[in-house]
């Protein structure tokens, strides 16, 4: 074999070497969804399990705001209360309404988030409408349940916890009008 | 380059285009390795200014100069044109000229495709500084470029992700090119344990090239379908992971900064031997430990990222690997001090770099392994520190290394030498005026100053002014090292085939200037 085949052979490994750390990239991705489901890292999108016999701690009380947000799609969206008070270990359920202002059907996500953050060790949500997207069709208004139980473990030093939910819109179809509703906010 | 185009003239019957289209068209590995060398020097002035800049704002409390936005831009693209278009730029430049020259071979292995590897640099570099004139500016989010902020940017986001694309298609060629030209094209009876130093390195740097540059090319081009194509990789509003990012880019970013210093090392373990006239200490552990250096290279990116949320476990295994690899960094530092030890010195202009690269390099090492133990990374994360340890390791590393070979294999290259009296003066002035601009900034991300902020609190206005008089003391000394590589280009005292007594290598068997054609007829290593 002469220089130059060998060298093409060489090449040729070498190309295809990197077609597939290319393709490794990307299936970096689902490989680290997996590592998160796995290690319970990052379960955004799962129901929570609770401890077999969930003591409840009826000498305290945690008051539990409510809050909710939209980024960007013409939606109202709001807890049906704004705060309730809780015994630690309780099983609560409460009422979010969301309606779509809008004459086209959207696709929305909710994002939670915790106040003080170690709330969400202490958090286990049962069902929430955010494990799941939430399609509306034009003008119409839809009430969603969160079940949770705040664990008694929560340090007794944090009487007032915030449970926040932004809706974002779903990219597809408007998802640059997405980027640039962002941009401008 | 003058010496080696008049050289060109006086051998007609080489038949090539003359002027402009010789560099456009050439496929010598000489020609290409010097356009790799002054794109590089070009994007290291560009780099330089924007950095001086930054030193300028910084050089007292409050605002003066550039607003926070523009500061942002400045912070961003200083990094990502060192990066890309100053250091590992250069490398290939010093592979190209060198590679074929130390194995014996009269090319590299690709010609053609070595031209479209260069010539695909400056179209790049141009839409990356061309981003500072769009609305919106340049890209601003650091050189990491992490989402949110990287998806939510203008459109200059978008011409550094393409940026990004084409430099990475370019160092992929090149390294594509590189592995085979060592593999098949090295001189009867050169094995590959009997290859220099340099081109050892060269290999496994080309290794790991093609390695993780496909999965940066990944990474953006995920950045880019997020933000223009409604993707949701990094959304977290989509079910995406801003942290994901931050993975799957230093799964590239952290062998790239060994892509940074390996070449270096190469070059080091050269000019050490040479200069103290004895044979490098303990070749062969220097290859194994270089090979070593890329594989854990590619188990520790998580060290960037200890505060981004990570399980404890993780965070140990990450701070133990990269603690490791002080092993067989320590293995060659050892070798290059034992090759000094007992051997007949001199201290020309290359050696003073090179001593000057071990010494700081593995200062920067030292407080490489203090950011690496997780309490004390929690603590200096994101501050001047950290700044302080990574360019002990690029500038008195991966930069001195470049000097080293330049002055080095300048002889060669242009058959003058360089004027010794300036040589000496260059390196002593940069290293002065680096340390005062780095050492001090140590004592600022100790105390808390964070990085990537245009003012700072009063209590680190002393430190930061002695950093900016050493940056604008360094920044100067450079157009130093652009006169002496003119002069030296131009004219000076002809330089013998043999340049440096010690040089044992195949390239001091050619004459100076190297010939335009070399190694025809492979040379027979003994």
């Amino acid at each position: 074999m002469n220089t130059i085949e060998a060298n093409s052979v060489v090449m040729k490994k070498l190309l295809i070497f990197t077609v597939v750390m290319f393709a490794f990239g990307f299936a970096l991705v689902p490989f680290y969804e997996k590592i998160c489901e796995v290690t319970g890292l990052n379960n955004l999108l799962q129901a929570d399990t609770l401890a077999e016999n969930p003591q409840v701690d009826t000498t305290r009380w945690v008051t539990v705001e409510l809050d909710a947000n939209i980024q960007g799609l013409p939606w109202q969206f709001k807890p049906l209360q704004s705060s309730l008070r809780v015994h630690p270990g309780e099983l609560v359920e409460v009422m979010y309404e969301v309606k779509n202002n809008s004459d086209r059907e959207i696709n929305g996500q909710a994002i939670p988030s915790y106040s003080p953050q170690l709330l969400a060790k202490h958090l286990k949500k049962l069902e929430c409408f955010c494990f799941s997207k939430q399609v509306l069709k034009p003008n119409e208004t839809r009430q969603m349940p969160v079940q949770f139980v705040i664990e008694s473990g929560l340090p007794t030093d944090v009487n007032t916890v915030t449970i926040s939910y932004t809706f974002f819109e779903l990219a597809g179809a408007n998802a640059a009008n997405l980027v640039t509703k962002t941009n401008q906010s | 380059m003058a010496a080696v185009h008049d050289h060109d003239v006086a051998h007609a019957h080489d038949h090539h285009p003359s002027g402009m289209m010789r560099w456009m068209m050439t496929t010598n590995h000489k020609d290409i390795g010097t356009m790799y060398l002054w794109f590089s020097f070009i994007m290291f002035l560009t780099g330089g200014v924007m950095a001086l800049t930054i030193r300028a704002e910084l050089f007292q409390p409050g605002l003066q100069i550039v607003n926070p936005e523009f500061f942002n831009q400045l912070t961003t693209m200083h990094g990502l044109i060192m990066i890309f278009g100053a250091i590992m730029p250069a490398f290939v430049g010093f592979a190209n000229w060198q590679i074929p020259m130390m194995i014996g071979a009269p090319d590299m292995a690709f010609a053609r495709m070595n031209n479209w590897s260069f010539w695909l640099l400056p179209p790049a570099a141009l839409l990356l500084l061309s981003s500072f004139f769009v609305p919106g500016g340049a890209p601003a989010g650091g050189w990491t470029i992490y989402p949110p902020l990287s998806v939510q940017m203008g459109m200059g986001m978008d011409m550094a992700i393409f940026a990004i694309h084409i430099m990475g298609a370019s160092s992929i060629m090149g390294s594509i090119n590189i592995i085979t030209t060592i593999l098949n094209m090295r001189a009867p009876g050169m094995t590959l344990m009997k290859m220099p130093m340099f081109v050892w390195t060269w290999l496994i740097t080309a290794y790991l090239l093609v390695l993780v540059m496909p999965v940066l090319a990944g990474a953006v081009t995920m950045l880019l379908t997020d933000r223009n194509f409604g993707t949701n990789f990094f959304n977290a509003a989509g079910g995406g992971d801003p942290v994901m990012f931050q993975h799957i880019f230093w799964f590239f970013g952290h062998p790239e900064v060994y892509i940074m210093i390996l070449p270096a090392f190469g070059i080091v373990s050269e000019v050490i031997p040479t200069f103290a006239r004895k044979p490098l200490f303990g070749y062969s552990s220097m290859v194994y430990a270089t090979a070593s250096i890329a594989i854990l290279s590619c188990i520790v990116w998580a060290h960037h990222m200890f505060t981004a949320g990570m399980p404890v476990t993780g965070q140990l295994f990450f701070m133990y690997a990269t603690m490791l690899i002080a092993v067989p960094t320590g293995v060659k530092v050892f070798n290059w001090t034992a090759t000094m030890w007992r051997g007949s010195m001199t201290f020309e202009t290359p050696m003073l770099f090179a001593i000057g690269f071990i010494f700081l390099f593995t200062l920067g090492g030292f407080s490489g392994v203090i950011c690496a133990v997780v309490p004390i990374d929690i603590q200096v994360q994101d501050t001047y520190y950290v700044i302080a340890h990574f360019h002990y390791v690029l500038v008195s590393g991966a930069l001195f290394g470049i000097f080293s070979g330049a002055y080095y294999w300048l002889p060669k290259w242009t058959g003058h030498m360089y004027d010794e009296t300036l040589g000496k003066v260059h390196f002593w002035l940069t290293m002065i005026f680096f340390n005062l601009t780095f050492f001090v900034q140590h004592f600022l991300g100790l105390a808390g100053m964070p990085r990537r902020i245009p003012d700072y609190a009063l209590q680190f206005a002393d430190f930061n002014m002695i950093s900016s008089i050493g940056a604008f003391g360094f920044g100067l000394s450079q157009l130093l090292f652009l006169y002496v590589v003119l002069k030296c280009i131009r004219g000076g005292a002809k330089a013998p085939a043999k340049t440096w007594e010690g040089g044992k290598t195949l390239e001091w068997t050619l004459p100076s200037p190297a010939p335009y054609h070399s190694f025809e007829t492979p040379p027979v290593v003994r």
